[in-house]
């Protein structure tokens, strides 16, 4: 299982600094912070922990297999974010 | 507080996302300063409560946070219907207040420049956001719905969002805080459908692709897509393989995926999205009959950035009843305030306005938001841009830079806008119009319905 950032993402950072394991971004400073339309939680890393969940002032993160039906896209969106992301230099 | 300097007074003007990011960050922690938020409407939350889709209910969430961590401290004031500039000016505000920050926000949309743009029925989209979100000075705008089409001009998420809200099934509405006016004139509509002209390609599309997802998932509505239109030129494919964004790769896509559906059948209304046109008139004799439009294709030009360059072939007709232009914000200067008339925003360096004639920073005087930055960016972005205005103001407060205004008692200030703004709407009477508005929107399982006149909200305010 793993956490899901869904497409009402604001791009408040509230998640990335309670997250105890690093696992959303891009993070504010990184190169493609700014072109980001939203932020990612790597699935690979998510360790459920609902830190994130609890903080997000717009209700955009979900464990996935709560995340309403029109939010299905958001698992395989997450892990293709860090799947085309560049590695970090 | 003996034996201790008196706090700085810091004024914001504007309570939109990037004063209310502000002015968090300033009243965070117990040594800041005390923080007057000025707003020219009786309500805060600006493009939250006034842009953002009433349909997009989650994000305008946003507003219980902006409650917690501004509002509901100790040493920050509202001061609703107050417009700086009008009612106060900038000079009264530079006597009163250690610091003012502008949070003015880009207030008017950017013109087209074509023949036609100003007939009856073509209407900026800014302002068709704001009177189906109860922007009390949107209230008589009256948009035409009873033509069959209407036509969406340019390709962000304000273009999406008109798009949508003309086609989106009333049911669904319905259970939104748009304005009660704009409810009732949208289930009367006529649309059935909405052609969305982007002067770039598919590639180049400024929405963001959970916008696009959207379109393509509406409740008996069709999403057209030419085929043909998502073929990508050489010098867009070189240009998404090189520099295109994760977004920019998404949407592409997405827009692949739409363009290959079968028509659905049950759809009542239809959206098409056009790529590579750009309208070179807006026709009618009287009022909105049509658009001419004009193909593009994509260049580099020397800079390397990417152009829509016009083609040397005759421009169609698109037949239409309304008109909604949506090719960006543009930010009005303020009385006796610098402004860059090349970039529209208040010259300043991360956020420190300065005069552009001397070069000199203006002390005391800052920026943020869009009226700092331009136009860009969604609402977080604003989160950062607010911090690093706010860590300037502070270091100048620490380092004692600013002079000490000349009038710095607070019953100084409440005694002008006592004369000046005999009509101000305090957190309480902000408190009012909430309470009723929730109140009112229980009843219809709506998350509140909104009042939507100056002089309802002024009422309730005083209720």
């Amino acid at each position: 299982m793993t956490y899901v950032i869904a497409g009402s993402c604001i791009k408040d950072d509230v998640c990335i600094e309670v997250c105890p394991v690093d696992c959303i971004h891009p993070k504010p400073g990184d190169p493609d912070f700014e072109t980001a339309e939203q932020l990612y939680i790597d699935p690979e890393i998510c360790i459920d922990c609902d830190a994130c969940v609890e903080v997000c002032p717009v209700d955009a993160i979900f464990a996935d297999h709560e995340a309403p039906s029109k939010y299905d896209y958001a698992l395989e969106l997450n892990a293709q974010f860090f799947a085309e992301r560049a590695p970090a230099p | 507080m003996s034996g201790s300097a008196p706090r700085a007074r810091v004024a914001i003007v504007g309570a939109g996302p990037a004063g209310a990011f502000a002015a968090s960050h300033l009243l965070t922690g117990t040594g800041g300063p005390e923080v007057d938020l000025f707003e020219r409407l009786p309500t805060p939350w600006g493009l939250l409560r006034g842009g953002v889709a009433p349909d997009h209910h989650e994000i305008k969430r946003l507003d219980r946070t902006f409650d917690r961590d501004v509002l509901r401290r100790a040493r920050c004031r509202f001061f609703g219907n107050v417009e700086v500039g009008t009612d106060i000016s900038h000079s009264d505000l530079i006597r009163h207040y250690t610091a003012v920050v502008y949070a003015i926000g880009a207030q008017t949309d950017k013109s087209l420049g074509i023949p036609g743009e100003d007939l009856p029925g073509s209407l900026p989209a800014t302002d068709f956001v704001g009177w189906y979100n109860g922007h009390p000075d949107r209230r008589e705008l009256a948009p035409d719905l009873s033509g069959e089409r209407a036509v969406v001009i340019g390709n962000g998420n304000v273009a999406a969002d008109v798009a949508r809200m003309l086609t989106l099934d009333s049911g669904e509405l319905e259970r939104t805080d748009v304005a009660d006016h704009a409810l009732e004139a949208l289930r009367q509509s006529s649309i059935a459908e909405v052609v969305v002209l982007g002067r770039r390609g598919p590639a180049q599309a400024a929405f963001t692709s959970a916008e696009l997802r959207e379109l393509g998932h509406l409740d008996g509505v069709d999403l057209r897509i030419d085929p043909a239109d998502v073929e990508l030129d050489p010098v867009s494919e070189e240009w998404l393989a090189s520099e295109g964004t994760f977004t920019a790769r998404k949407n592409l896509e997405l827009l692949r995926e739409f363009a290959a559906r079968a028509p659905r059948p049950d759809a009542t209304r239809r959206i098409e999205l056009r790529f590579l046109r750009s309208p070179v008139e807006i026709l009618g004799s009287g009022r909105v009959e049509g658009v001419r439009v004009g193909p593009n294709r994509i260049e580099r030009d020397d800079n390397g950035s990417l152009r829509a360059r016009p083609l040397d072939q005759d421009p169609e007709t698109i037949e239409c009843g309304l008109v909604l232009r949506s090719v960006g914000y543009q930010a009005v200067p303020l009385p006796d305030v610098p402004f860059d008339e090349r970039r529209y925003v208040l010259p300043n360096q991360l956020g420190r306005v300065f005069d552009p004639s001397s070069g000199e920073t203006v002390p005391g005087v800052y920026a943020v938001g869009w009226i700092k930055r331009g136009p860009t960016g969604i609402l977080g972005t604003n989160k950062r841009d607010a911090e690093e205005t706010v860590a300037c103001l502070e270091k100048d407060l620490e380092a004692g830079v600013l002079p000490p205004p000349a009038n710095p008692d607070r019953g100084q200030i409440d005694g002008l806008l006592a004369e000046v703004a005999p009509h101000m709407v305090t957190v309480e009477g902000w408190r009012s119009i909430d309470e009723l508005e929730r109140r009112r929107g229980f009843s219809q399982e709506r998350p509140r319905v909104k009042l939507a006149s100056r002089e309802e909200l002024l009422n309730a305010a005083e209720g």
